[in-house]
């Protein structure tokens, strides 16, 4: 357990000094490409990234579990609202011995629940309704059990910032599109310019073919299968009843309802790979950024406990 | 001369090892304590719970007067327990004592369907589940703490420190399921 929190915040800056010095790479590379081979601007270009980078490190350590939460549209519920589930969350953190974690319901009908903040002292634990209707009590339990040990080994730490820095990725990704269709493009009847548009449009497109595969690959280095295996177990060890989640992921597994806040940066934080197209198979582009060990095999496991 | 050293040496890492070894004594009933301090909150909320309970039930089956008796006795009596196993026998009749009240709610369909009775169940079923978790809790660190107290060479300075092993806290446990499976 010490070792995990310990692996756990070693990947956490190993993956952050990663994502500066990318950030910092492309932004030589995109400064050298607009000033036309010019070192000053491409130095510049470089601190601007660097800075931006840093300080998009910094909140996404610092308030990447605020938008983990808001990009899931999770909505913080007081114990009148939910007793259950605070009372549940509350003997689980006792159970761990650790702060309880602010409680959240995520509006959708698929049940799933996920854990995210940076320590345990500024964790949050969110389900869907879908997860809070379908459960009984010993089963919630069982999944509050697995989402308590993400907590308590630190892999909510790691998860978030995978999840900030993706999402980052994604929008500047965007961003840079955008700006290259609208403004880079636009400027085409200055011959010199127009052609550095194309360019960057190339280099850009470029980029994000690689770097696509490239985070899918990243996300299923640092969010092992093997931790989910290991949160099972844990949290089991907390409720000292294995059946409890064994039951919850069973009713996981039947149920096929797709879930409409699922997102690629997101989808390793959840207890099951959450999904936007109906129905047992992920789309490929899902399939991609899968983390999760198939359930059929966590439920067996669970059961030989 | 070497003689001498090897001996200073010797010594300087025996009293480094004797000061390290009570740090952690001293962290490990630090813990002891604090994990018996969250079974007490739990505790005092269930105490807390009891009049409303009663009170509710009351307004439904007023003549049923000994269980209300009974949980109330078994209730003051916990509050005045002192002591690990006291308490520990104290509140497995308060647990008792409130199994039968529950009992007795389930003979009254009206008290089962208001909404206040209901949600101090689920409060009661919540308090309960908590007190066990923090009990499990605390006995991990109450075992933590009497395995470093008993083992060498750790025995040696926690006979020094006055270090005493300490209680667990032994208490019936509202039943999960079928199967309950001990690690």
């Amino acid at each position: 357990m010490r070792k995990q929190i310990a692996s756990n915040k070693r990947k956490s800056v190993v993956l952050v000094a990663f994502a500066v010095l990318f950030a910092a790479g492309v932004g030589y590379l995109i400064g050298y490409l607009i000033g036309g081979g010019s070192t000053s601007v491409a130095i510049t270009a470089l601190t601007i990234a660097l800075i931006i980078s840093i300080i998009s490190s910094w909140v996404s350590y610092l308030y990447g579990d605020k938008i983990v939460l808001s990009t899931s549209h999770a909505r913080a519920v007081t114990p009148q609202e939910e007793p259950r589930l605070h009372n549940v969350v509350e003997g689980l953190a006792l159970a761990a011995g650790l702060p309880k974690p602010a409680v959240y319901v995520v509006p959708e009908q698929a049940p799933n629940a996920f854990a995210t903040g940076r320590d345990p002292e500024h964790s949050s634990v969110a389900v869907t309704q879908g997860l809070l209707d379908m459960m009984d009590r010993v089963e919630l339990e069982g999944v509050i059990g697995h989402e308590m040990s993400h907590v308590r080994d630190r892999d909510i730490l790691l998860g978030t910032i995978v999840a900030t820095l993706v999402g980052m990725v994604v929008l500047m990704a965007e961003f840079l599109l955008r700006w290259m269709f609208w403004g880079g493009m636009g400027r085409r009847n200055n011959s010199n310019e127009g052609g550095n548009g194309f360019a960057i449009l190339a280099i850009v497109g470029l980029v994000l073919a690689i770097l696509t595969p490239l985070i899918a690959q990243i996300i299923k280095l640092a969010m092992s299968r093997g931790r989910e295996y290991l949160a099972d177990a844990e949290g089991a060890m907390l409720t000292r009843y294995p059946p409890g989640l064994a039951s919850a992921l069973r009713k996981v597994a039947g149920d096929t309802t797709p879930m409409k806040t699922a997102n690629n940066a997101t989808a390793h934080l959840w207890l099951n790979q959450p999904s936007r197209t109906p129905g047992e198979e992920p789309h490929w582009w899902e399939a991609m950024f899968s983390t999760h060990p198939p359930i059929q095999e966590r439920i067996r496991r669970l059961e030989e406990m | 001369m070497i003689a001498v050293w090897i001996v200073v040496g010797v010594v300087v890492l025996a009293l480094l090892y004797g000061v390290l070894a009570y740090n952690h004594l001293v962290r490990l009933r630090v813990n002891v304590d604090n994990a018996w301090s969250q079974i007490d909150v739990q505790l005092r909320r269930r105490y807390d719970l009891i009049p409303n309970l009663i009170e509710s039930v009351k307004g439904y089956a007023a003549h049923e007067r000994e269980v209300f008796e009974d949980v109330t006795q078994a209730r003051s009596q916990a509050e005045a327990a002192s002591g690990v196993a006291d308490q520990a026998t104290a509140e497995n009749q308060v647990s008792r004592s409130l199994r039968q009240l529950l009992a007795v709610a389930e003979n009254y369909p009206e008290l089962k369907a208001n909404q206040n009775f209901l949600a101090l169940q689920e409060e009661l079923t919540g308090t309960e589940s908590k007190i066990a978790y923090a009990r499990q809790f605390y006995n991990d660190e109450v075992a933590a703490l009497n395995t470093r107290i008993q083992s060498f060479p750790s025995s040696v300075i926690a006979r020094m420190g006055r270090f005493a092993p300490r209680e667990f806290f032994e208490i019936d446990e509202p039943a999960k399921g079928p199967v309950r499976v001990q690690f």
